[in-house]
């Protein structure tokens, strides 16, 4: 039965059902439970967020604080699981991967490949990405279109807690690397959740809202940003069909050229930087595969080719805003 | 020393060093003839590690290897002609030919991997050896890595962590003196590898990587206290390669006679055949043998690897996951 739960209780429950269910799926990170060692309580935290908050007492032995070394634990998340466990490993920031890519890029996705076929690594990172938190250049990335750019990863952006929770099902069961990247501002959004277990497959856009006249596809949060504009938009008479790929790899091409055929006007809208972006991404594959439906230029909504800035009224600048999205809309469809 | 080995555990010994050394020095006279794809970086002069170490593991234990990786993979039991074959960049090879030298791997035997990122293989050895304690199973893993990786930070954060989660983990540090073409000497700020272990709280060994015997009863105590819960070990091992860093490296950077006067005076093989054999636990006879047997199933792999055919067009998108 379906109730309203946020987006990061989704995950904690996603968590909580498939620990119970598999004895292999173990979660570790920095303060996953917070408090190992110290004299207070041994699961102060739950995660930076409390995101884990629980599941250290409700899963013995499975839930491990690590030091701040971010190699060294991703990469023995990368080793476990190709020794039979299904390890959740959380990096925190998305940004700190620089610090660990290596294990996830030339370890973790690779290894199948390389090794013809014979290596299974089902782990997953978990990492909280996105900027509007006033946490500067090295706490607010998205990318995320770094991991889609690298064959053997899968990447995975949940927008609403429903998603949350299919998605980090499918991820946890899934027999392949999997990022799973959680917007920090969608934490506290509530929506309807069932509470026994299901998934939500990978490679399956979802059409948030149909409409003929524009095609949107938005990534993550942005999401949310294009419902807002695109509710805003029908009142003045433009239908806009919103597409959330829900996964950047494997992506749902096929969904948004179904639409783009249908509306011949696209625009994209990624949190992330311009250059070789999702945003980008899609442009181009439709450009190649749509160019003769396209009824105006392709508009990408996009942060600037800047770092995330620290002042707030430089970052409210800088992030995607329902208004900007709107603007592109309305520029494709008056485009003559 | 007294050895603890039976008869048939030095026949293996033997077997294994010589069958290493017969593979990279085929590899050393075939890549020279420019048939042979891609780089090639050879243990022969090392053999004596991998297989002291490796003797001490079964086939659920773990090993992460290196770029310098053939050894190892002989010593933890994949198959030399699959090897060949894969080196030879062929589809039968041990990774279909996806690998290459530097990536041989085998995980139903307990290899992870050859890697060509140095110090790669430290925090996924951790992992396997999580996983075996998390089961319960008394099962370890044991990391390779050079005097290059020494100094990388995944090393240290693989021991520190290793530490702290008290992992069954045996770190291997071979250190043959160069990293590429600078001196460990120069790159390495401490006397010896093995003294960086007290600052990750756990033992620092360092064993004779010529002496077959030393390495064997150096590994055991760490292997033994690692399958005990005792934790990590860091054991190094004070070898020599006896070609260049890849093969075409020209070594100007050595002393010259340098690698021949180890090959007269310290060689693994050597020693081993004059320990055994003054001891009367093995005749020369035998040994003799063995040379023969395994020069047999090298030149069989090579003749095999030559003629296999290579991958497919149709396998190149092949295996980069297991549903896409």
């Amino acid at each position: 039965m379906a109730r309203k739960i946020t987006y990061q209780q989704a995950i904690n429950e996603a968590l909580d059902q498939e620990m119970a269910r598999d004895p292999s799926v173990i979660v570790m990170g920095e303060d996953v439970a917070g408090g190992a060692g110290a004299p207070g309580e041994e699961d102060s935290w739950g995660g930076v967020l409390g995101v884990t908050k629980g599941l250290y007492a409700k899963h013995p032995g499975r839930v491990l604080d690590t030091p701040i070394s971010e190699s060294g634990y991703i990469g023995a998340a990368v080793g476990a699981a190709c020794n039979g466990m299904r390890p959740v490993a959380e990096l925190m920031f998305i940004d700190f991967m620089g610090v660990c890519f290596d294990q996830i890029f030339n370890q973790a996705a690779k290894f199948r490949y390389m090794f013809g076929g014979k290596a299974k690594t089902p782990v997953v990172i978990r990492a909280m990405y996105g900027a509007g938190f006033r946490a500067a250049a090295q706490h607010s990335q998205c990318l995320y279109n770094i991991f889609t750019h690298i064959p053997g990863l899968k990447v995975v952006l949940p927008s609403n807690p429903y998603d949350a929770k299919g998605l980090l099902i499918q991820s946890i069961r899934d027999n392949d690397p999997v990022i799973f990247l959680e917007h920090k501002a969608l934490y506290t959004m509530e929506g309807d959740v069932p509470e026994e277990s299901y998934i939500v497959p990978f490679g399956e856009a979802a059409v948030v809202q149909e409409g003929d006249d524009v095609t949107i596809v938005a990534f993550g949060r942005m999401v949310n940003y294009a419902k807002d504009a695109g509710a805003s938009l029908r009142k003045k008479g433009v239908q806009c069909e919103i597409i959330d790929p829900r996964t950047t790899s494997p992506m749902d091409f096929d969904t948004i050229l179904e639409s783009v055929e249908r509306t011949g006007r696209l625009v994209i809208v990624d949190e992330s930087h311009p250059r070789c972006s999702m945003a980008s991404d899609v442009s181009g594959f439709i450009a190649q595969e749509a160019f003769g439906a396209l009824k105006a230029p392709i508009q990408m909504v996009t942060a600037p080719h800047v770092p995330v800035p620290f002042a707030a009224s430089l970052e409210d600048l800088y992030i995607p805003s329902p208004a900007r999205i709107e603007e592109a809309v309305m520029r494709v469809k008056e485009y003559r | 020393m007294s050895s603890s080995l039976t008869r048939e555990g030095l026949l293996q010994a033997y077997r294994t060093m010589r069958t290493i050394r017969e593979f990279e020095e085929r590899l050393h006279v075939d890549f020279a003839t420019g048939e042979i794809p891609g780089f090639v970086h050879l243990y022969a002069g090392e053999e004596a590690s991998a297989t002291g170490i490796c003797m001490h593991l079964n086939r659920d234990d773990y090993i992460a290897s290196t770029h310098r990786g053939h050894g190892h993979c002989i010593a933890k039991g994949v198959d030399p002609v699959g090897m060949m074959a894969e080196i030879w960049g062929k589809r039968t090879g041990t990774c279909k030919g996806k690998g290459g030298s530097m990536h041989i791997a085998d995980l139903d035997v307990g290899m992870l991997g050859a890697n060509g990122i140095v110090g790669g293989g430290g925090p996924l050895i951790c992992g396997t050896a999580l996983a075996s304690k998390l089961r319960g199973s008394n099962n370890v893993g044991v990391c390779f890595f050079g005097d290059g990786a020494s100094n990388q930070g995944t090393i240290f954060e693989a021991m520190n962590l290793a530490a702290v989660w008290k992992l069954p983990v045996i770190f291997v540090g071979e250190n043959n003196g160069y990293a590429e073409a600078t001196a460990s000497k120069f790159s390495v700020a401490c006397e010896n590898i093995a003294d960086r272990a007290s600052a990750f709280g756990m033992p620092g060994v360092i064993t004779d990587g010529f002496d077959f015997f030393a390495v064997h009863e150096a590994a055991g105590e760490a292997v033994k206290r690692a399958r005990e819960g005792g934790g990590p070990t860091l054991l190094e091992v004070k070898l020599s390669r006896y070609y260049g860093h890849f093969e075409g490296d020209q070594q100007t950077y050595r002393a010259p006679g340098e690698v021949q006067k180890l090959r007269e005076t310290k060689d693994c093989l050597m020693q081993f055949a004059r320990r055994v054999t003054s001891r009367g636990e093995l005749s020369m006879a035998e040994l003799e043998a063995i040379d023969v047997e395994v020069k047999t199933l090298i030149d069989a792999s090579v003749v095999k690897a030559k003629a296999d055919p290579l991958p497919l067009p149709e396998d190149l998108m092949a295996d980069v996951y297991v549903s896409y």
